[in-house]
């Protein structure tokens, strides 16, 4: 679109059907709109039954239209010309948006919805005078009602005639924590964030938990991670809980085992326990986590069901069946991949054996972690030593507290 | 003594100079290093990021710091044709860019690139039709600069930039070093991709550029070494100076509207007083054409100025000798006594385009400078009037 939108129109999800919950679910959404346009002083929301409105009052649409994508809960959206309620304006506004189409589209088609019934054409009649119109101006364009390149839509609502062209789909989902809490294990590499957006997204109230091995893992990984966290709090703009859980000295017991084809399982059992123990603290009744099935030797389907075990709680793994690229894909679009790929050695890549076993048998790991001297105490103690962040939505980035704030 | 010679380097604001000092003596350590002391530089270098990103509206990672306004165009347009050149081998700029790109692109066609470049109108200004039509399929790049720095004529960027949202093949790059804190700069709602900014130019410090890459886009790196910025700009980062250079674009920027609307005011005296002069001819936009707030076709910060018939060197120096420092044709290539190529391409005759003058304001000016400068003007062109040497008038 070359031309300046005068509002955006944006649609409700799928939690619209849900009939008890709707006030509260919308009044959510609304809230997350509220606080994305914030920075855009001068934009105002009109909320109409089912509908949500920006006007956005000379703002930029692309600075706006980037935030909207990920506001869950929001389906879609279009950026908006608004014109008279007269057919002149109407019709000058058209073809104005029809010309600023790129590329310049071949085919058309104009829709119509009245809602406002004291307009003196009907919709029938509307579509021929503003598409005749159109037409009339650029003779390359011909009319097709089934497949058109570019649809056209007009609707006559008490706010105003609003044409628009483009539906742009947005996240989806339900509104930020409609669905109640879950932990997410977040590791600092490609795929735990994208499990955690895509909890977010159903509703998930998210508290991220991560496993440190300080000195073998070093203070730019923590900061890594308290970045990607920040980044999801960012995208769900309400604060979240970060579990920073020291990891040595149950990690370096494992290696001490003579079992280092198994060690991967026996740190990711642990993580677990922590895990849960964690979850039960905070009220959560799931653990998310960014495994996608045989992608590492701890995600085949025998690992997963060795691990798994030693938790009760259920146990979401979003990208299970993703593939890679699809998951790069995702991580891009909500900006974790550059922080995800900065090499700094974190714990599931600390002490990695040549060959993990991809298959390990659980009465071999249970018989290995039986003669781990105080296993449940390290545990315990990791859980009682955990490390507690809040990370707030708008806050200052960890780089933004360098320094003196008067050198900037 | 009066300076004006902005557009060739500003004298730095004395915050920045403070922050300069205070960054430079407390954190000397090499932002690679692991140890506490490189991860604060690194950390500052991450803030001065933010600090600059948020001021365009963009993301941090999408900004390169590089040495300067130079090299920030040669790495842009440089890294953009060479990594994009499977595409196509078609460029297209202007013919009044600055030495920093035209040279580059000259340098470019020996490397096979076919470059177009494109001719201004009277009042040194292309138009986003010229681009539409010079596109070809081969097209990878296209580059054009916001604000000329001879003349200060704006040209159309928004609108090239929207003409080029439609081919997202083809990468657009402005050079916004004349620009940046005298106009406002949207450079996603502009469609731009690559943007080149220098800090000395705003009252920053010597030594750092801003070198603006959207993301998605890949530059060949125009220098090998050890891997900082991302690969795109190795060696050891000038974190005192950046700092510095961030803070200065905040300024700058935060204070752009009320700057423009100080400096077209007296834009405008001058252009007025220099019009009343029959000797003197004012080189693109005359007195109105610095606008009010979006409608200017000419930056509020530069006039030039034609007096045919003298050296211009010699006005320079006796504007001097009266208290008036200001530059013939750019800084950068006042030193060689040929016609301005800009002057030249805006279809000036050979005695004014070799006569240009330029002027270029800063925050210290007010009317009473621009009426000192006029009458220093008075007292020169009077004194030079008998010198003229009319047979070289066409």
């Amino acid at each position: 679109m070359t031309i300046k939108p005068d509002l955006i129109l944006i649609r409700f999800g799928e939690f619209t059907i849900k009939g008890r919950n709707r006030k509260q679910f919308e009044r959510r959404l609304v809230e997350q709109v509220r606080r994305v346009v914030s920075p855009f002083k001068t934009v105002k929301l009109i909320q109409t039954f089912g509908r949500l409105y920006i006007e956005l009052n000379e703002e930029s649409y692309e600075a706006i239209a980037k935030e909207l994508k990920h506001v869950f809960g929001i389906v879609s959206f279009s950026p908006v010309l608004r014109a008279e309620m007269e057919l002149e304006s109407i019709r000058e506004r058209a073809l104005e948006l029809m010309l600023s189409c790129v590329p310049s589209p071949r085919t058309f088609k104009v829709s119509v919805r009245r809602v406002v019934k004291s307009f003196p054409h009907e919709s029938q009649a509307m579509n021929h005078l503003v598409g005749g119109h159109v037409l009339r101006a650029m003779p390359e364009l011909k009319v097709d009602v089934r497949n058109p390149e570019v649809e056209l839509r007009l609707e006559l609502q008490p706010e105003g005639a609003f044409l628009f062209t483009d539906v742009v789909p947005a996240a989806g989902g339900f509104p930020y924590g409609t669905n109640g809490k879950a932990m997410l294990m977040l590791s600092g590499g490609i795929d735990s964030p994208v499990a955690g957006y895509l909890a977010m997204r159903k509703g998930l109230e998210i508290e991220a938990i991560h496993f440190h091995s300080y000195p073998f893992t070093s203070d730019q990984a923590k900061e890594k991670v308290i970045t990607l966290a920040r980044r999801l709090c960012e995208i769900s703009g309400v604060p979240m809980k970060l579990h920073l859980v020291s990891f040595t000295e149950i990690q370096t017991s494992f290696t001490q085992c003579n079992q280092d084809h198994l060690i991967i399982t026996l740190m990711r059992r642990s993580m677990m326990r922590i895990a849960q123990k964690l979850a039960e603290k905070s009220g959560a009744l799931g653990i998310v986590t960014g495994d996608s099935l045989g992608q590492v030797a701890s995600q085949t389907l025998s690992s997963m069901n060795v691990i798994g075990r030693t938790v009760d709680l259920p146990l979401l793994r979003p990208l299970i069946m993703s593939d890679k690229q699809e998951i790069i894909n995702l991580a891009e679009e909500i900006g974790t991949f550059a922080t995800s790929i900065l090499p700094y050695e974190d714990c599931c890549t600390l002490f990695v054996p040549k060959s993990p076993s991809t298959n390990p048998n659980l009465n071999v790991v249970m018989k290995v972690e039986s003669f781990i001297p105080r296993l449940d105490e390290m545990i315990a103690e990791a859980v009682a030593t955990t490390e507690e962040i809040v990370l707030r939505p708008g806050e200052q980035h960890e780089a933004e507290q360098a320094g003196q704030d008067d050198w900037f | 003594m009066y300076y004006f010679d902005h557009s060739a380097s500003s004298p730095p604001h004395e915050e920045v100079v403070r922050t300069l000092t205070e960054v430079m003596v407390q954190h000397y350590a090499n932002p690679s290093s692991l140890h506490r002391g490189g991860q604060e530089a690194s950390k500052l270098l991450e803030r001065a990021r933010v600090v600059i990103a948020k001021q365009f509206g963009t993301s941090p990672s999408e900004w390169v710091f590089t040495s300067g306004g130079t090299e920030s165009n040669n790495a842009a347009i440089l890294g953009a044709a060479r990594q994009y050149r499977g595409r196509g081998r078609h460029l297209i700029t202007t013919q009044i860019e600055h030495p920093s790109v035209y040279d580059t692109f000259k340098k470019l066609e020996h490397e096979g690139f076919r470059v177009t470049y494109l001719p201004v109108d009277r009042e040194g200004r292309i138009t986003a039709d010229q681009v539409e039509q010079a596109l070809t399929a081969e097209t990878i790049l296209v580059s054009v600069m916001h604000v000329n720095n001879e003349t200060g004529a704006i040209q159309p960027i928004h609108e090239v930039g929207r003409l080029l949202k439609g081919r997202p093949r083809i990468l657009f790059h402005v050079d916004g070093v004349q620009s940046v804190g005298k106009l406002p700069v949207s450079l996603q709602e502009s469609g731009i991709d690559l943007f080149s900014a220098s800090a000395h130019k705003i009252r920053g410090p010597r030594g750092v550029g801003l070198l603006y890459v959207r993301q998605g886009i890949e530059l060949q790196p125009i220098l090998a070494g050890g891997g900082q910025e991302n690969g795109l700009r190795p060696g050891t980062e000038n974190v005192a100076a950046i700092v510095a250079a961030a803070k200065a674009f905040r300024l700058a920027i935060e204070s752009q509207p009320a700057r423009h609307s100080q400096m077209s005011k007296l834009r405008r005296r001058l252009a007025e007083w220099l019009e009343s002069k029959p000797q003197l001819f004012v080189n693109g936009g005359g007195k109105e054409a610095a606008g009010n707030g979006k409608n200017g076709t000419v930056a509020p910060h530069i006039i030039n100025f034609s007096y045919p018939g003298m050296k211009p060197e010699v006005v320079v120096h006796m504007l001097e000798e009266h208290g008036i420092l200001a530059s013939t044709k750019s800084a950068c290539s006042s030193k060689d006594s040929k016609p301005s190529r800009i002057l030249e391409a805006m279809g000036c005759d050979n005695a004014r385009a070799s006569s240009g003058i330029r002027i270029s304001f800063g925050d210290e000016h007010d009317e009473k400078a621009i009426d000192w400068l006029c009458a220093q003007l008075e007292l020169v062109t009077t004194k030079l009037a008998r010198l003229e040497r009319k047979e070289e008038r066409s």
